[in-house]
């Protein structure tokens, strides 16, 4: 009996998870359907889900254009290069923070988080003039910065519960044996880290890839990354709903592909220190 | 050792007038998506094939994106454009700021006398132009000529609310789908807040008296907005307050709507075989007047090409500004594309050549309507502002969002008409008084 209510259980969990998944994942599916309709097709108030004449012209459309690769390879900069210099920072800092803290450890932990508190907008204008001043308006460099500063917080808070999780002693044990501070990072605490910072890295990676605000804030012609090439194709006045959705799924399938592939780094750098 | 220097000196002024003469400049130009503008961008090479020497790079955002954008921009002097795309509300504000070139000796053959003079005017600052029109537009009411049969009337030449209710009333048959009006309901002060204004203004109405004082409490806006929530309700498509220009757009095109009133651009979607199942059965008319008035209050937008003052490659963006919005670029767009793509609204001449009349019949109509849209005296009342579906303030953009959020929640059902308008008069009073109005 108890077996068979167990079972009934499972089916009602594994029912709630997909009807879950797919709500969240239809927006992403009426988006990549949207994609290949007529522009007609795609305003009909009374919508077909699959039964339509399928067409590419809204790609092909998208393509001559807008230089799609231009766009995904200023994405692909900003991102990995925002992510990886937040880790440089952001590794000494966790350390320090889990294996050294002070008394004051935790006010600038929160300290950090409370910046995302802020609303970017409130920022904006004195982050346009430093950014005018120092010549890096339209710029990767600029947005490597801008975006590094945005994401730090996150990425030293996700280190920092990793670290946590690493038995002290361990880096004691080291540091009987002999180890430097840098062959005790190098050596015994990264290796124990991989995980933790690869999920670090994929999660800003991602966060970095759909940042808009600042994307599009900061850039004009050259530096603009696939948010603007989205922004592009928007309008509140003329149909654009199935080229806006062609140039949507052409920005996010690089980063739902590299999703997929990462989903067990993912899950468990979200849920990591979650549960004890 | 003096000849050798020589030489060298020579030959590097050489290089120098060399590189200069090749040299290329680069300009940006930031623009809205639509299809007049993409259009623009795709004949950039006919533009090089004129100006070799003249690079141009483009800048694509939706509107209120690109509004944000530019608006950074130039008000931190940024620098980051040499030519932008704004609207005739932004124009006489930034040009009162200092920010926009004034535009002045476009060419022997650019023919400014033959710009509409209600388009020029709204941008002209201290007598000077201060931006170019690329594409313009007023409102007008289109109807199903058919449902308008088929309920017995017939469409007078300047329809007044009462009839419009009277016909949304006999065309609306809810088992059928079809609503008799369609009208914008989402907010936003280029949304709702566009047609309610301009309906206000023609329903005598105005946003400010001579003090600065708003008007909400007044008659009018509860006229309007009675009239406007009791069309909806009765007679509008079900969900309408979070519909826009698109959304109305597809209902109409789809036979569900018997009239919708906005932008005179929308009738060449809705007579477009190709887009519309309604194209052979569409009918234009006036925006509608008051009961024994004569104000239509339809509004006019254009949007134009301005150059920053801060841009360095002045004369390069004024080449392309002249080239994009000159009688060339016209007759470019009409053997390229086809007459009917040639951007509306800027020119005489576009509507006294023949060609354009027969593939555009709705032309004639838009043409009245942006002639009778009277941007230097909106209201029947007198009113220290100039605008239309706008109040031409900087101020305007917040406000009239946050009324339109209150007008919008009306007719969700969430509050009131009062209980709007009495929002809509307080949070208006606040805001002026902040932006210390009345200036003297």
């Amino acid at each position: 009996m108890a077996r068979e209510a167990s079972k009934g259980h499972k089916a009602a969990v594994t029912v709630l998870a997909w009807g879950v998944a797919l709500l969240i994942f239809f927006p992403i599916l009426w988006t990549f359907l949207t994609s290949f309709k007529t522009e007609g097709e795609a305003i009909n108030s009374h919508p077909s889900f699959l039964f339509f004449d399928w067409t590419l012209e809204n790609y092909e459309t998208v393509n001559q254009r807008s230089d799609y690769l231009a766009h995904f390879w200023n994405s692909v900069v900003i991102s990995v290069g925002s992510t990886v210099l937040g880790l440089i920072i952001a590794v000494p800092a966790a350390w320090s923070m889990a294996f050294v803290p002070g008394k004051r450890t935790k006010d600038i932990l929160m300290w950090m988080l409370s910046t995302k508190m802020l609303p970017a907008v409130g920022v904006l204008v004195p982050i346009y003039l430093l950014a005018r001043d120092a010549g890096l308006l339209d710029t990767k460099t600029g947005l490597v910065i801008v975006l590094t500063m945005v994401n730090l917080p996150i990425i030293v808070w996700m280190l920092y519960t990793y670290f946590k999780e690493i038995p002290g002693e361990i880096l004691e044990a080291a540091r009987m044996d002999g180890a430097t501070l840098s062959s005790e990072i190098l050596y015994v605490l990264t290796p124990m880290a991989v995980p933790g910072i690869a999920s670090t890295l994929l999660l800003n990676v991602i966060l970095a890839w759909n940042e808009s605000f600042w994307t599009l804030n900061l850039t004009a012609a050259s530096a603009a990354p696939l948010t603007a090439f989205i922004a592009s194709y928007s309008s509140p006045e003329g149909l654009f709903y199935a080229k806006l959705s062609a140039a949507s799924t052409m920005a996010i399938a690089p980063i739902m592909i590299l999703g997929w592939f990462s989903q067990k780094q993912l899950v468990r750098g979200l849920t990591f220190g979650a549960v004890k | 050792m003096t000849v050798t220097f020589r030489t060298l000196a020579g030959a590097s002024l050489l290089v120098a007038l060399m590189g200069s003469a090749s040299a290329q400049t680069t300009i940006t130009v930031a623009t809205v998506n639509n299809g007049d503008m993409i259009r623009m961008q795709r004949l950039t090479p006919a533009f090089n094939a004129l100006h070799p020497d003249i690079k141009v790079n483009w800048v694509t955002l939706e509107e209120n994106v690109l509004r944000q954008r530019v608006t950074t921009d130039i008000a931190s002097k940024g620098g980051q454009y040499d030519v932008l795309t704004i609207g005739n509300y932004e124009v006489p504000i930034w040009a009162k700021q200092g920010w926009l070139m004034p535009l002045e000796n476009l060419g022997a053959d650019y023919d400014q006398a033959d710009l509409l003079p209600q388009v020029a005017q709204g941008l002209t600052v201290d007598g000077k132009l201060h931006a170019v029109p690329f594409y313009a537009e007023s409102s007008m009411l289109m109807y199903r000529t058919d449902l308008l049969a088929k309920a017995g009337l017939k469409m007078p030449e300047n329809p007044d609310w009462d009839f419009i209710a009277d016909a949304a009333a006999k065309m609306t048959d809810k088992s059928a789908g079809i609503y008799g009006i369609c009208l914008r309901g989402k907010a936003g002060w280029g949304e709702n807040m566009a047609f309610l204004t301009s309906m206000n203004n023609s329903m005598g109405g105005a946003w400010f008296n001579m003090e600065w004082k708003p008007e909400f409490n007044g008659a009018e806006w509860k006229k309007t907005l009675d009239t406007y929530l009791k069309l909806m309700k009765e007679y509008g498509p079900p969900g309408s307050s979070s519909n826009g220009f698109n959304e109305n757009l597809a209902l109409f095109q789809t036979g569900k709507c018997g009239m919708w009133i906005d932008a005179t651009v929308a009738a060449s979607f809705i007579s477009d075989p190709k887009e519309s199942q309604v194209a052979d059965k569409v009918g234009f008319a006036p925006s509608p007047v008051r009961k024994g008035g004569s104000n239509h209050g339809n509004w006019l937008w254009s949007w134009n090409l301005a150059i920053p003052a801060t841009t360095s490659k002045a004369e390069a963006a004024k080449t392309f500004v002249a080239w994009a919005t000159s009688p060339a670029y016209t007759k470019l767009v009409a053997e390229k594309e086809g007459i009917a793509n040639v951007p509306p609204g800027t020119r005489t001449s576009l509507y006294k050549n023949p060609d354009y009349l027969k593939v555009a019949p709705f032309a004639e109509m838009t043409l009245k309507e942006i002639e009778s849209a009277n941007t230097q005296k909106p209201s029947d009342q007198p009113v220290p502002y100039t605008g239309g579906q706008f109040v031409a303030i900087p101020e305007f953009q917040a406000i009239g969002t946050a009324v339109g959020q209150q007008f919008s929640a009306a007719l969700a059902g969430t509050s009131t008409a009062d209980q709007a308008l009495a929002a809509a008069q307080a949070l208006t009073t606040r805001e002026m008084t902040r932006a210390g109005y009345p200036k003297k």
